[in-house]
């Protein structure tokens, strides 16, 4: 990715951010923070990474994405949304009663949604499966899924990473949201050494700075990180990155953003200028 | 069943290359064969069934049908929520395998017994629940899990099962099989239990009771038409499940006949609500819980007899 694109993508982050604040606004739903700390991560995947047609979403050769920490839901729907996989609408829908997008998403309830999430735990496995099929059906597509770190308390995360390595999924691509925030505790305190512990799974590691455009779509751009493993990336990020009120704030994994508090964060974001593009690995 | 199990779906996949077969670690020897001609679809997923049945979801996704496969309680109970949400929420062709239902790894004791999982499984939108009968209906019915486009569950008893089809019944599932005509009483049983059921039948015609036995072997969706022929005998029906009294066949029976304002005489044969506390075989552990032919047949007279009065 050039740096002209970098630049671009920026601007597309902003969008997103923008949106998952007016969508939590609007439907009066909580995640605010843990969506925003994923945003770089997810636009990197949909507009650099990921082999994908937002035409034809569901087609057979696609890279899958799985979004295992699902109540970050609207940053994937907003990245989905500019990506044009879908109209505006859906979003302005977001959470009222009888809509198609809800506070962690369904079955099939928007094209480039590939599972429905919600419960922690769930996603890497699924994402085996997929990764397995995919050899047996010798198709050449990745799947990449994206975790909470406080979702690798759940014991089905290890038992998927042990699966992974034990059947040599190269293809499949674990990226953790490492903002250091679970619901209600400091996650770096009890986790740490994380990378040494997917690296001890089996699993071919690297950590990167989750908010870095050039960063991220560098890394998770050629994977495997070495063949016969399954990929994770560490990716170190903000809780509520880009509204200096929400980072670092476990409020903000709860409340929804309204009146003084909404149009303060648009503004911060829309004011917002382009970080340093210099390609950093931690 | 567990040979009968293999042995359809070593069929089915000779003929459907998207079958695939999923274990627990368990099954030693068992799946020699199969992993042998479908090295490739054979998958020890280890000890670690949450993982497994997300697996067999992600793959299902992709087009294959994965079966997933272990000793009842860890197929179900250890992984319901991956079942619920993975699986039954995605509407997926997933088969669960669960192998000794009831009291089938008896001496292993109730970490191993299974005597739950007709009733939380059939709580799940979306979910076919199979409870074969004997071996005979343990192989048919994974024939025609073979054309499922949805989730099923699948509980088998373990080896040696008694065989009671003599000759290969027709099968389908969400259709009962009645195996005799009887004018007295009906049983209708569940699972592995049904070479009980029938063995009390032949008891009570010594007795010069006539029993008519079905095998319920869906209990997910019910069959609708044989329960009305047989609440239209207006005689006392019996329900033989080697599970638990809640939430098994018999209350699934029992809702069928609120649902649809029948009203009938409605006996429930089943493990009462405790643990087993000592150690035993399938067989001793039946007749703990009264699930013995004698003990089966003794029930029936007894009810008949206080009717009669």
């Amino acid at each position: 990715m050039t740096r002209l694109e970098a630049g671009g993508l920026h601007r597309t982050c902003q969008n997103i951010r923008a949106s998952i604040l007016r969508m939590a606004h609007h439907g009066g739903t909580p995640h605010v923070a843990p969506a925003l700390s994923c945003v770089e991560l997810l636009a990197g995947l949909y507009y650099s990474v990921l082999r994908i047609d937002p035409q034809h979403p569901d087609s057979p050769g696609r890279d899958r994405f799985l979004l295992s920490k699902g109540h970050a839901c609207m940053a994937q729907y907003a990245t989905l949304c500019e990506r044009g996989f879908f109209p505006r609408h859906l979003l302005d829908q977001y959470a009222a009663d009888g809509a198609a997008l809800a506070e962690h998403p369904s079955p099939g309830c928007a094209p480039g949604i590939e599972a429905a999430t919600g419960s922690l735990g769930h996603g890497l496995s699924i994402g085996a499966g997929l990764a397995l099929a995919a050899r047996l059906r010798r198709q050449d597509y990745r799947t990449f899924v994206l975790l909470s770190d406080g979702e690798c308390n759940e014991g089905s995360v290890w038992e998927a990473a042990i699966f992974a390595r034990r059947y040599q999924l190269d293809n499949l691509i674990a990226i953790v949201d490492y903002n250091k925030w679970s619901a209600m505790a400091r996650t770096d305190t009890f986790l740490e050494p994380f990378a040494a512990k997917w690296e001890a799974f089996g699993w071919a590691t690297a950590e990167i700075d989750g908010h870095n455009l050039e960063a991220i779509t560098t890394a998770l751009g050629a994977p495997p990180l070495e063949a016969g493993r399954p990929t994770a990336f560490i990716a170190h990020t903000v809780k509520g990155k880009g509204v200096s009120f929400m980072e670092n704030d476990l409020e903000w994994h709860y409340k929804t953003p309204t009146g003084p508090d909404l149009e303060r964060a648009i503004a911060e974001i829309e004011q917002s200028a382009s970080p340093s593009l210099s390609s950093r690995r931690l | 069943m567990r040979n009968a199990f293999i042995r359809g779906l070593t069929a089915l996949a000779e003929r459907d290359d998207r079958v695939a077969l999923l274990t627990g670690d368990l099954g030693f020897k068992i799946f020699d064969d199969f992993a042998r001609r479908f090295p490739g679809r054979f998958i020890n997923a280890g000890v670690a069934e949450a993982n497994m049945v997300g697996v067999a979801a992600g793959m299902a996704m992709d087009g294959l049908r994965p079966f997933a496969y272990s000793i009842t309680p860890f197929a179900t109970l250890r992984c319901f929520e991956q079942i619920r949400n993975d699986v039954c929420y995605h509407n997926l062709p997933v088969t669960i395998v669960g192998v000794g239902g009831g009291f089938a790894y008896g001496p292993n004791g109730p970490t191993h017994h299974a005597l739950e999982d007709i009733a939380v499984m059939r709580t799940l939108p979306n979910l076919t629940v199979v409870c074969p009968g004997d071996p005979v209906e343990a192989e048919l019915a994974v024939l025609q899990i073979g054309a499922q486009t949805g989730p099923v569950y699948l509980r088998l008893g373990r080896a040696g099962d008694p065989v009671v089809h003599q000759h290969p019944p027709e099968f389908r599932i969400g259709s009962a099989i009645t195996l005799q005509p009887g004018s007295d009483c009906v049983l209708i049983s569940t699972g592995g239990i049904l070479s009980v059921a029938m063995e009390a039948a032949g008891l009570l015609r010594a007795a010069s009771v006539e029993a008519r036995v079905v095998s319920m072997h869906t209990v997910k969706p019910l069959d609708s038409a044989t329960l009305a022929q047989c609440c239209a005998q207006n005689v006392p029906i019996f329900t033989i499940e080697e599970h638990s009294q809640a939430g098994g066949l018999g209350s699934a029976i029992g809702e069928w006949l609120c649902e649809h304002h029948v009203s009938c005489s409605l006996n429930l044969i089943a493990a009462s609500d405790h643990f087993a506390h000592r150690s035993g075989s399938q067989n001793f552990l039946r007749a703990q819980e009264g699930l013995t032919a004698a003990q089966v047949a003794h029930r029936v007279t007894s009810v008949l007899e206080a009717v009669a009065c």
